[in-house]
Formats: structure tokens, C-alpha cells, sequence
């Protein structure tokens, strides 16, 4: 089956992509360029480094801008998956939701309306095995955003391990942070993984970040050998 | 041991993490569970399992409503059997009942209808399906939502199905049968 993955650049719809590329042909990603920050649907910190991981995959990308002002980005989103179904003969549709009902519900109803299958890999993973088998299979990941207390700056750039992974959890059981950012309070960017024919090398980024909100913006990267 | 049969259109399938993953997930002991897809279940192995769980499936997979023949075992065995989503289905046309469309996503309130042993009273749940229940035949009805019968239970049997996904927030329903299950043994 040819599928389409939602891809934001980050672990999940990275590692997403992964599972489904094992059972079934990945015929395109699909990109939403949110031009508002705090979309409730679409990761948007880096998202223009999408590009560059899709040329590293050496998978097609069908990007479109959207407002993401709330529910007209869907109209946005369903109209990009209908360019894939055209375009690339996609019948199938793959996120990375883990716990959101609020975002799969969601992209379950557009998949219908479009009468495209629909598959959430990740749906309802242990979070603390999740993030380590996204480090036990190769991945290189950096913290990109932090939008929760008491995250602030200090945590952006740092690259996901078992010592991140250790805090992460610590801070679930103190102030229910969500260990994988499903509710919004990280955001991740993906440098290298199993699927990468080369790696992402960041030349030049800035920490932009007030309290305990902020991102790491990638301002240039290339793609380097392996 | 609790077998949870795996209900997508093929074996070792994406829809595998999405459906069958979270149930053995919301059992929580891996040790107990054993899966297998529903083309290679035998009698044999439902006799020898406490409980008898079947998945869901993607919205688009509707292959075990083509297949029911697959499920004769049902008719006759003894194991307490819950059915989810697709499994339901199925479960209702094994024995005679008719479906009809009814699209329902998200999150529904479901009303208890008749008292049972997995849940009581009104509770919001995860539904994710393209077909409910014409006629309840030889079920009694467990719950509805505003749109359509959403649980049912075979009349005289220990054979359960729920048209919500109870493994996305409601696995405590789930712990409750295979508990009531470890009591009929």
C-alpha cells in the first residue's frame, strides 16, 4: 500500500514514518508550514528543515502553508492529502499521535471524508520504552522547543539520551510533563535515523526563549556523510 | 493465558500498533497474553485460554465482516469472549445480527442500558467506527451513544462486545473482564 506520512521533522513522525516504511511503501511526506506558533496540530519550530530531511531520506515532500488559525488548518491539511492521493497514489495516510484523541480524531475524519486508510503506529505507546527504542535504534535527536514549566532555554539543543530521558521522566512525576511532548511541552527535531541516507549537520542556531517558553532555531544546515 | 486475536486484514500489519498493541498494553502483563491473527485461531486455542479478547481495526479494514466463517469457534466454546470495535461486528453478524452504517470518531458519551460487570452509569469513550447494530437479534443491549448501540452481550453467554475502543481511556473495562474472566475459570 502506498502511504503518506504527516511529517513534522520531529521523533514521532519520524519514528512513524520508520514503522511504516517496514510494512508498507512511503510514497511522500506531507508538511503543514504553520504560521502560528502555538498550532494545536502541526509542530512549528524548524519545520523548514523538513526539506533537508527529506532530501536525506530521499523521500518526495509535498509541503503547504497554512494560517493555522484552529480547524481551517484542517481544511488546509485535508486539501495537501488529497495533492498526495493525486499526485503520488497515496491510499493511506500515517501520523505520529501517541495520546492525542483531539489529533487523531481528527485526521481519522479527514482520512474518511477522502476515503483514505489511516494509521497511527504510535498510538498508546509506553512513553519511557518509546523514547528509549527511538535512541536504541540510532536516532539523533535534539530538544527544538520547550513550551511547559518548568522547562525553560537551558534545555534546548540538548540531545535525547538516557540522561534526558531520566530528567524528562522525573519532571512527569513532579509536574506531569508528558515524557514525549505529546501535550505540546517539547518539540523535537531529528538529525540522524535508520532511514537517513546522510546525517543533518546544524552550522548555525540561536536559542530564542522568555520563561518557560522558547525554541532552538536552526538558521543553516547540510547534509553530511554518515 | 489471555488470547487476543489480532483482526486486521493480514498478519504482521501497521494497523498491528494501533489495535492489538494497546490492548495487551492496558492488560499490562505481557506474560499472559498471546496473540494471534484471526486466520490462524483454532478451537484449541480458545479452550485453553481464561479469555478470548478480538481487536479493532482501521477504519477502512473490514476484511473479518467478509470472513465470519473464520469464527465458527464462537458458536460453541466456553471461553468469555470481548469483542472491540470490529471484533463486535463480527461478533454480531457470527451470530445473525445485521449491521448498518453509522459513522462515529472521537469522543462519545455512552449510556449504560443494562446492568452488566464491566461498567456502569454514562462515561465518554473513544469510538472509531463505520457500522453499528440494526437490530440487536439475540444480544442484549449494554450501552448506546446518541448515534447507536455501542455494547452488547450474547443472551446466556459470556460473550461481550463494545463498539468503543475502551483501550484508549477506558482500559479499566478491559482489566474488568479478564478479571471476571480468572473467576469463571
Amino acid at each position: 500500500m502506498k502511504l503518506g506520512v504527516l511529517f513534522s521533522g520531529g521523533k514521532d513522525s519520524t519514528f512513524a514514518l520508520h514503522l511504516a516504511a517496514e510494512k508498507e511503501e512511503v510514497s511522500c511526506l506531507i508538511t503543514l508550514v504553520s504560521r502560528n506558533e502555538e498550532s494545536y496540530m502541526f509542530h512549528t519550530p524548524n519545520i523548514g528543515i523538513t526539506a533537508l530531511q527529506a532530501e536525506a531520506m530521499k523521500i518526495p515532500i509535498l509541503q503547504r502553508e497554512t494560517e493555522g488559525r484552529p480547524e481551517h488548518e484542517l481544511t488546509d491539511l485535508k486539501e495537501a492529502i488529497a495533492q498526495a492521493v493525486k499526485d503520488y497514489g497515496i491510499e493511506g495516510v500515517v501520523s505520529g499521535a501517541i495520546e492525542s484523541v483531539y489529533q487523531s480524531e481528527r485526521i481519522q475524519r479527514i482520512c474518511s471524508q477522502l476515503d483514505v486508510w489511516c494509521f497511527n503506529p504510535l498510538w498508546k505507546r509506553n512513553q519511557e520504552e518509546y523514547l528509549e527504542e527511538v535512541i536504541a535504534r540510532g536516532y539523533e535527536v535534539v530538544l527544538s522547543g520547550v513550551f511547559a514549566y518548568p522547562l525553560d532555554g537551558t534545555w534546548l539543543g540538548k540531545r535525547l539520551d538516557r540522561d534526558l530521558i531520566s530528567k524528562l521522566l522525573v519532571l512527569e512525576k513532579r509536574f506531569g510533563v508528558s515524557p514525549s511532548g505529546e501535550g505540546g511541552e517539547i518539540e523535537t527535531t531529528v538529525l540522524d535515523a535508520p532511514l537517513f541516507k546522510q546525517r543533518i549537520e546544524i552550522q548555525e542556531s540561536a536559542v530564542e526563549a522568555r520563561g518557560n517558553s522558547g525554541v532552538l532555531r536552526i538558521r543553516r544546515a547540510r547534509l553530511i556523510a554518515k | 493465558m489471555i488470547l487476543i486475536v489480532d483482526m486486521n486484514c493480514r498478519r504482521d500489519s501497521l494497523g498491528f500498533y494501533e489495535f492489538v498493541l494497546p490492548i495487551v498494553h492496558a492488560i499490562g502483563d505481557l506474560d499472559v497474553c498471546t496473540v494471534r491473527h484471526y486466520r490462524e485461531v483454532t478451537p484449541d486455542d480458545v479452550k485453553k485460554s481464561s479469555c478470548v479478547i478480538l481487536s479493532g481495526t482501521p477504519l477502512k479494514d473490514h476484511a473479518t465482516l467478509g470472513e465470519p466463517e473464520k469464527f465458527g469457534w464462537l458458536k460453541s466454546c466456553a471461553t468469555p469472549v470481548l469483542g472491540i470495535c470490529a471484533g463486535m461486528q463480527t461478533i454480531a453478524l457470527v451470530f445473525g445480527a445485521e449491521l448498518e452504517k453509522c459513522l462515529s470518531l472521537g469522543m462519545t458519551r455512552i449510556v449504560t442500558t443494562a446492568a452488566n460487570s464491566l461498567f456502569s452509569s454514562a462515561f465518554q469513550a473513544y469510538t472509531l467506527h463505520n457500522f453499528s447494530l440494526k437490530s440487536s437479534g439475540d444480544f442484549e443491549v449494554l450501552a448506546e451513544s446518541e448515534k447507536c448501540v455501542q455494547a452488547i452481550k450474547k443472551n446466556g453467554r459470556e460473550v461481550y462486545g463494545v463498539l468503543f475502543h475502551p483501550e484508549v481511556r477506558n482500559p479499566e473495562i478491559i482489566k474488568r473482564f479478564v478479571r471476571a474472566s480468572s473467576h469463571t475459570e
